[in-house]
This record gives C-alpha cells, structure tokens and sequence, in this order.
C-alpha cells in the first residue's frame, strides 16, 4: 500500500517536472518575444532604453541555460513568478482563480455525477428498448456537441430571452468585492454550472450504462437469476454494488475533460475563474501565468486519478490482502 | 420431505435450442445447441448428464430455469410435477423448487460476503440461523460467512456453492459441472454432499464430463453427444466390456475410460455449425450404414433405457 | 406447447435486416460529408462578400440561415467554416493514426525500454487537459493558424496508441504470430504481414473517430481567440463574433453554425460506430 503511494508519487513528480521543463522550453524557443507580449498596446512609448530594462528585469538578456537554472531554482522554492497581466504572483492568482473555478466544476460535478448515473442505471437496466435508444441517442449527442454552443443557448435563452440571469461576470459589475454576497456569487454561477453539468453528464451515463450491462451479462447474475431474482433485486443486490465503484473512479478521472469545459464556459459566460485566466495568459503572451496554470492544472488531473486509485484500495475487498481466509480450512 | 414413489419430476421432451449470432460483417448465422433433447429424471435420483466439455451440456440446466440470453431460441416441452413449465412458471420455480448449484466462484457476486449470499436463497424462516446451521453441516468455521469470495479456498468455495442451493428446500437440484479440476478429495467431498441431498428426496441432475464422477454418484446416466442425448442407462449398465450399453458412442467413451483399456475415440465431435444431416455420430461410428447417413435416429426404448441408434440391440 | 417465447422470435426479425441498414447508414454517412466538403469547395469566396443593404437579416428563403452584421451570408459562412474544420480534422486524424500506428507497434514490439517510454510519452500527454496543451501550443506557434493546426494535429494520438498497442499486445501471443517468430521471420516480417492487416480495421475506425475530437477542439480553440484570424470563417471564430450581437436578438448568427457543427461531428460519430460494427461484430452482439 505505502510502496504503491509511493510509486504513484514519484510517477506525478516526473510527470509534473517533464510537463513544467517542456513547457518551459518550449515557451523559450516559440518565435514569441516575452518583452513586446509585456509591453502590450505600450508599445510606441517605450524607448530601447526601457526595453532593456524591462528585459534585464524578468532576466530575459542572459543565456538560456542560465535562464532555465534560475527558472528552475524560483520552482523549487515555489515561486512561479510574477503575472505579467495581473502584476501579481502567480501562485496568489492561480489561487484566487482556482477557487472560482472550483465552485463551478464542483457543482457541475456532483450534478453531472448523480444525473448521468440515474440515467445510465436506466438505460442499462431497460437495454435494447426504445428508453434504452432515447438516452443513448440523447447522450452521444451531447458528446458531440460543442460546449459553448450549449452555452450560448443557454445564454440566449436564459439571460438574453428571460432575463432570468445576468449575461455574466462572477460578481455583478460595479460592486467592490466585500460587498458581493453569496447569493450574488451563486446566482452568477448557477448558469455556467448548469451547463457544464448537462454536458458532463453524456460521459457518466454511457460509461455506467455499458458497466451495468456487463456486470447483468455476468456469471453471478446469471446465477442470482437462477435463484429467483427479478430484475429489480438483481439491480439493488448486484448491480449498483457492483457499478458503484467503476463509475465514481471514472468520475474522478475525468477532472481533466471537467477543466477543459470549464475554461470554455467561464470564457462564455464571463466567469473570473482559472480557465478564463489561462486564456487570457495564452493570448497576451503572459508566460508565467501560463506556466503555472499548466503546470497546475496537471496537478489537478493528477489529484483526480489518485484520488480514483486511492478509493479502490479502500473500498474494493479483492485489493485488501487475503488475510486470515487460508488458516480457516 | 417424504419418500416418493418413483414417478418423473421432470420430463423433458424435443428440447432444442438455437442461437442467432453475428459474425464479421454483420451477417447472421444460427447455431443449433441442443436439438431434439428429451429426459427425464425422477424424485429422489441422481441423474447424471455425461458429455465432453463445451457440449453445451450447461444450456440444458438454463433452459430448465429459463435464464437463456436473450437471443436464444427455445423449441420443444418441459412438464415439471405434472404442469408445463412455462416461463412465469420457470420464474416462479427457480431458486424456490429448482436450484442451480454453478460450476465456480464466478457465480457469486464478487463484492458481496457469503453468508448474506447464502442467505438470499432462503424465502421463509430466520434466515441467519438457518445459514449457520447450514455452514455448520458443511464444516464451514463461523467466520466463513463473513469473507468475499475470492477469499474462499477451493474446498471452502465448493461447500459454499452446494450450501447456496442445499439452503432452500429445492425438488430439483442442478448441478452443472461441480467439480471442474478439483483435488480427488473435494471432488468425492462434493459428490458425497449431492447423494445426501437426493437421500432427502430431491432430484439431483449432475451435469459433467467426467464420467467417473458420474458412474459414483448416479443411478441413471444420459450420455450427451453434440447437442442431444444419445443414450439413457442406469448406471449399472456401465460395467464390463459395455455390452450392456446401447449406444456405440456410450461404449466408447467407457471403453476410454484408463481402467477399461484407455482405448480413445478417433475424431472429434462435430462443430456445430457443420452438423452431419444423418445421425450425429455417424463420422466417427463404426457401425455406420447408408441409414445411418442419411436419416435421424429416433430417441427409443430398449432394455430399461433409451438410446438413439438405428442398430443397437 | 413450444416455451419459445413471443419475444426472442421478435428479437430475431427486427435484427435481421441489420447488416443492410449498417452499410446503408455508412453509404448515407458518407455521401453526406463529401456532399458538405465539396460544397465548400464550390461555394469559394462567394457569399462571403460584404452586402450592406442585407445586414442582420434573420433567417428568410433567400438567406436560409441569415445574415450577419456585414451582410454576409451565414450559409456560405457555415459551410466554409465546416469545410475548414473538415480539413483540420482529416489533418488531425491522418497524422494522429499515422503517430498513433508507430508508436504503437514500436511500444508492443520494441522491448521493454521502448514500451515504457511510450507509456510515459502517453501519460505525460494525457497529464494536462487537453484544452490547455492547445493554448499552450497555439501560443508557442505564435497564436497564429500553424499554431491551431499543429495543436490539433499533434495532441490527438495518446489514446489510439494505446487502444493499438493493447491490441497489438495480444496479437503477438495469437498462435499464427508465434508460428511466424518460431520460423525465424524477422519482427518486421511479422509485423507487416500479420499485424497490419489486422490492425487495418481498428486503424481505421480509430481514424474516423479521431474527427469528431479534433473538430470539436479546433472549433473550441479558435473560439477562445487563438489562431484563425477574423477573415477565416471558422466555426468557432464565427459563434465568438456572435456573442456580441446575442444581446441584441441576433440568435440566428449562434444557433445555425452551431447546431452545424454538431451534426457535422455526429455524422463522423455515427460513421465511426457502424463500421465498427461491421468490422468487428462483437461490439453487435449485445
Ligand atoms: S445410428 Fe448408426 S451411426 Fe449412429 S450410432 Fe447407431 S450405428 Fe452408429
């Protein structure tokens, strides 16, 4: 158990390294000039003199190696650096930005798990009929469908035609920010999260479907059958114990599609979350920012996948050591 | 239970069973599994269905239960206790008067502890004190009901199984292949715990392809050869040189048999989707005339048994 | 009485003609997607002129789909927007599959060294959302339309190599493979008379599925602002033109290229999931 931690562990450190030296690598050999993504719309008041000094001051006139090393050593102490766009750390704003983030996947996640597998248990239990077509047609549907487009409808229809919600924006516009309430920020939030959620949903339910449907193809429900079970019971006693845990796994490894969503809502509806500002990083060329939000959202995905390791060893019996079962003969 | 005299629980008569498939492309094709199957078995008798493995002896006993997948086809008539067994009657037999006793741990549901299994299989009663006092008979230790399966022991395993159909209070029990590649010692366990349960009056079918087994435990074996029974013959037939015995391919298969001579069969059977149109034996049959390849067989009686051969006398 | 039930016979008809309605699905689908690629091809920079009598017109027999801000034609838009993601997506597939093939072969055939780098190689793509290794590369190209293509093209082979190396994984211990060995063929004897045939069907359903992931991601990149410029009527550039004029009622400029765009990636979707079927017919059986 503790190698297994271990080795998981280590396997994150050389994925998180690799991920943060390619990136940075790569950042460093792309065509982009860090100084002219600075300076920005600035450009024309900037004499060479202050470009140099500009460039002197984020270290960009040294050699690349050297660059790296001292990249690498801000790392290890854990100092991203500072944003170029919000003039500010850039742990403090991946910080700040996660938080938002994290309310909004959270919700879609919870949403998007107990819907998706309501439907999938549905749907696996009525195979092969027409309920059965429905929710597999109206879930790879929604596989396909491009997830700001929904979000778009959802805007058009919601905050444009009802008006029963702001166009966007976290907060409302205006209002300092010990002022907003926490109605203000889940009303703001409630139209991005449903969004995600309704598109979150196609994954969990196929994926629980198909589960479902081998587990009622297996030898002991063959056999519970045998015994007398009706489809019902074979669902409570077999199914969802069974189900259960490869559906809430697979939820947890899914963290890496649930960020990608969510960059595309918040930058749909507004939202001054992390995606947002990994947006705005890659189009005006804020490389720090950019760097950490990488390197932060692989941290992410990982936690995700241990997480959906972790709850195996602890819940799945067959993972737990034989134990006494051999001396009982 | 009392007694009975012999009369049939169980009659089972033309039962075939065919499969819709596709293969690459999409193209359907139909296997036929069981064609023309009929026996029957009586209370309180061992019944033993003996054929090689992968015969599709085990579709017979999910025919009886009614728990065949979906895309197969069933053709012919079962009466259990004088009434036809439709499939709301199936439905309402199985687990209750008809148990099934599975071939591995497989068929317990991984993620569930044995006791509660067990359990399930009790309709009336205090279920927990009749679980112990099962698993007390079977010598299986307290704690035993408390594991998961994967944490039983072969022999452990095997008492749990017979436990789980020996539990309720089934006419007919089933057996499908109980003792697959099993220490001598838990297969004779096993075999031994199948007699006691036809001593209280249950039918016991025992379906397996291991002919010695069967010849132990049995009173009348059906010998199964390519989706049908070729033969039925109390098992004291099965002595000798098989001169006793009806169906060419009966006497050879004891005649196969180590302490027989170990004289093996030449061929194998025939593939299901290529079956000879005359009798199913006939390739491998040295007895075979023109007869014999281009007509059927009829199932008929014959010395106290029954057998399926234009030549047997 | 037969015990045959009602309802297995049923099963048995309705299933029976599944082999044509397979192909018939497959012929559809694909004259569907070469009827929209040449469309675009024909339509060329007709329709996409600006028209300043006939802006912000909603949808009318004339401009089936409206009109923009410009005038332009939203049909001709849509569709030349289609057929750009038409073209990112076969991009993206063919390389992806071709990516996806060596590596592989080469982890399931190359000794342990190899396969565990790959390995690495995979997890190692598959640790940062997708959406952020496309900024992330879109902005190392410099934002522009080599960045969005490169992207998509490069980041979309980790799965298929894996589905391929499993597969060829166990395609290696079939008996007719090891017979091969035995003989003394050599790895790329084996290889290319017995694995690539096999791996010929996986290869390319895995292909046809690569477009719907690819189309979906370019169509998302481009609308976070990265690489196609304004000019280029790529969907993803059009519906983020539109969010300005939603306000203002203009539903029209969002809806159609949209729901175009998802028939589009489910047309591919349903390519891919009956040639599958035909090809491999045990994903039918269920
Ligand atoms: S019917 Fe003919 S071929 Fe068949 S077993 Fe009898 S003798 Fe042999």
């Amino acid at each position: 158990m503790l190698l297994f931690l271990l080795g998981r562990i280590l396997r994150l450190l050389t994925l998180l390294v690799a991920v943060s030296v390619l990136s940075f690598l790569l950042l460093e050999l792309s065509p982009i000039d860090p100084v002219r993504a600075y300076v920005g719309a600035d450009m024309l008041k900037v004499g060479p003199e202050q470009w140099a000094k500009i460039a002197e001051y984020w270290g960009l006139d040294q050699p690349l190696p050297e660059r790296f090393a001292r990249w690498g050593m801000a790392i290890l102490r854990g100092d991203f650096g500072v944003s170029m766009i919000f003039r500010r750390p850039v742990l403090a704003v991946i910080g700040e930005r996660f938080l938002a983030s994290l309310a909004l996947m959270l919700t879609a996640w919870v949403f998007s798990g107990v819907f998706g597998f309501a439907l999938g248990v549905l749907a696996g239990m009525k195979q092969g009929t027409w309920t059965d077509r429905l929710i597999k047609w109206y879930c790879l549907t929604l596989a396909s469908t491009p997830l700001f487009w929904l979000a778009l409808l959802m805007l058009l229809t919601f905050a444009v035609w009802l008006s029963w919600f702001p166009i966007g924006l976290g907060v409302p516009a205006g209002v300092p920010t010990y002022e907003v309430t926490l109605s203000d920020r889940l009303y703001h939030l409630l139209l991005p999260a449903l969004t995600l959620s309704i598109t979150g949903v196609a994954g969990v339910a196929l994926h629980t479907r198909q589960k479902l449907v081998e587990v009622l193809q297996s030898d002991y429900v063959l056999f519970a059958r045998a015994r007398g079970e009706s489809g019902l019971q074979v669902l409570l006693r077999h199914g969802l114990r069974n189900i259960a845990l490869p559906v809430t796994t697979l939820q947890f490894a899914s963290f890496s599609e649930l960020f990608g969503g969510s960059i595309l809502a918040e930058q749909v509806f507004s939202y001054p979350g992390l995606g947002q500002a990994a947006v705005q990083a890659g189009l005006r060329g804020d490389v720090p920012l950019l760097l950490g939000v990488v390197a932060f959202s692989a941290l992410f995905v990982f936690a995700g996948n241990l997480a959906a390791e972790l709850l195996y060893w602890l819940i799945d019996p067959r993972l737990r050591p034989k134990g006494d079962a051999c001396e009982q003969r | 239970m009392k007694k009975e005299a012999v009369t049939t629980l169980l009659e089972v008569s033309d039962l075939s069973i065919t499969f819709t498939q596709y293969i690459s492309g999409l193209r359907q094709r139909t296997i036929r599994a069981i064609i023309n199957l009929s026996v029957n078995i009586n209370h309180g008798e061992v019944l033993a269905i003996v054929g090689a493995s992968g015969s599709g002896k085990s579709l017979l006993a999910h025919a009886i239960l009614g728990i065949l997948p979906g895309n197969a086809c069933v053709d012919g008539k079962m009466v259990y206790a004088g009434e036809l067994l439709t499939p709301a009657r199936q439905a309402a037999l199985r687990g209750r008067e008809i148990a099934l006793i599975p071939q591995s741990v497989n068929f317990l549901d991984p993620l569930m502890r044995v006791g509660a299994q067990v359990r399930s299989g009790i309709f009336n009663g205090n279920s927990t004190a009749l679980q112990r006092e099962i698993f007390d008979r079977y010598h299986l230790a307290v704690g035993t009901e408390q594991l998961f399966p994967f944490q039983l022991s072969g022999g452990m395993a095997r008492r749990v199984l017979v436990a789980t159909a020996a539990v309720g209070s089934a006419r007919l029990i089933i057996a499908d292949e109980p003792t697959p590649g099993l220490h001598p010692m838990i297969v004779r366990e096993t075999l031994a715990h199948l007699r006691e349960l036809s001593a209280t009056g249950s039918a016991v079918m025992l379906i397996t392809h291991d002919i010695s087994a069967a010849l132990e435990t049995a009173d009348r074996i059906a010998v199964f050869y390519a989706g049908t029974t070729v033969e039925t013959a109390p098992a004291s037939d099965f002595c000798g040189d098989g001169e006793l015995l009806r169906h060419p391919y009966s006497k050879a298969l004891w005649q196969a048999l180590p302490q027989n001579g170990f004289q093996p069969i030449d061929g194998s059977q025939p593939s299901i989707d290529n079956l000879p149109c005359g009798c199913l034996f006939a390739p491998r049959c040295s007895l075979a005339s023109r007869d014999c390849l281009t007509t059927v067989p009829e199932l008929r009686s014959l010395r106290g048994g029954e057998t399926r051969c234009h030549h047997a006398a | 009485m037969p015990v045959s039930s009602a309802k297995t016979l049923l099963l048995s008809c309705r299933s029976f003609n599944r082999r044509q309605r397979t192909l018939m699905v497959v012929a559809l689908t694909t004259v569907c997607l070469l009827a929209l690629l040449c469309g675009g091809l024909l339509l060329g920079e007709e329709g996409l002129s600006t028209n300043l009598t006939n802006r912000n017109m909603p949808p009318s027999l004339s401009y089936p789909l409206g009109t923009d801000w410009l005038g332009r034609n939203m049909l001709a838009r849509t569709v030349q927007g289609l057929s750009l993601s038409f073209a990112v997506g076969l991009a993206a597939a063919s390389t992806s599959a071709f990516i996806a093939l060596v590596l592989g072969l080469t982890a399931a055939l190359g000794g342990k060294r190899l396969d565990a780098a790959i390995t690495w190689l995979v997890d190692l793509f598959l640790a940062v959302p997708h959406l952020v290794l496309l900024i992330l590369i879109a902005f190392i190209f410099g934002g522009g339309i080599t960045g969005v293509i490169t992207g998509v093209t490069l980041t979309h082979w980790p799965a298929l190599t894996r589905l391929l190396r499993a597969e060829v994984l166990q395609l290696r211990s079939a008996e007719f493979v090891l017979v091969s060995r035995h003989l003394g063929r050599s790895r790329w004897w084996v290889a290319t008379r017995h694995l690539l045939p096999h791996l010929k069907p996986q290869l390319l359903v895995g292909l046809i599925l690569l477009f719907p992931h690819a189309i979906l991601h370019e169509a998302a990149i481009t609308f976070l602002g990265f690489g196609l410029s304004p000019h280029r009527p790529a969907i993803g550039v059009i519906l983020s033109e539109s969010m300005q004029y939603l306000s203002a009622g203009s539903w029209w400029l969002a809806f159609f290229p949209g729901l175009a765009l998802l028939i589009m990636v489910r047309t591919f979707d349903v390519l891919g999931d009956n040639l599958r079927l035909l090809l491999d017919p045990h994903s039918a059986q269920e």
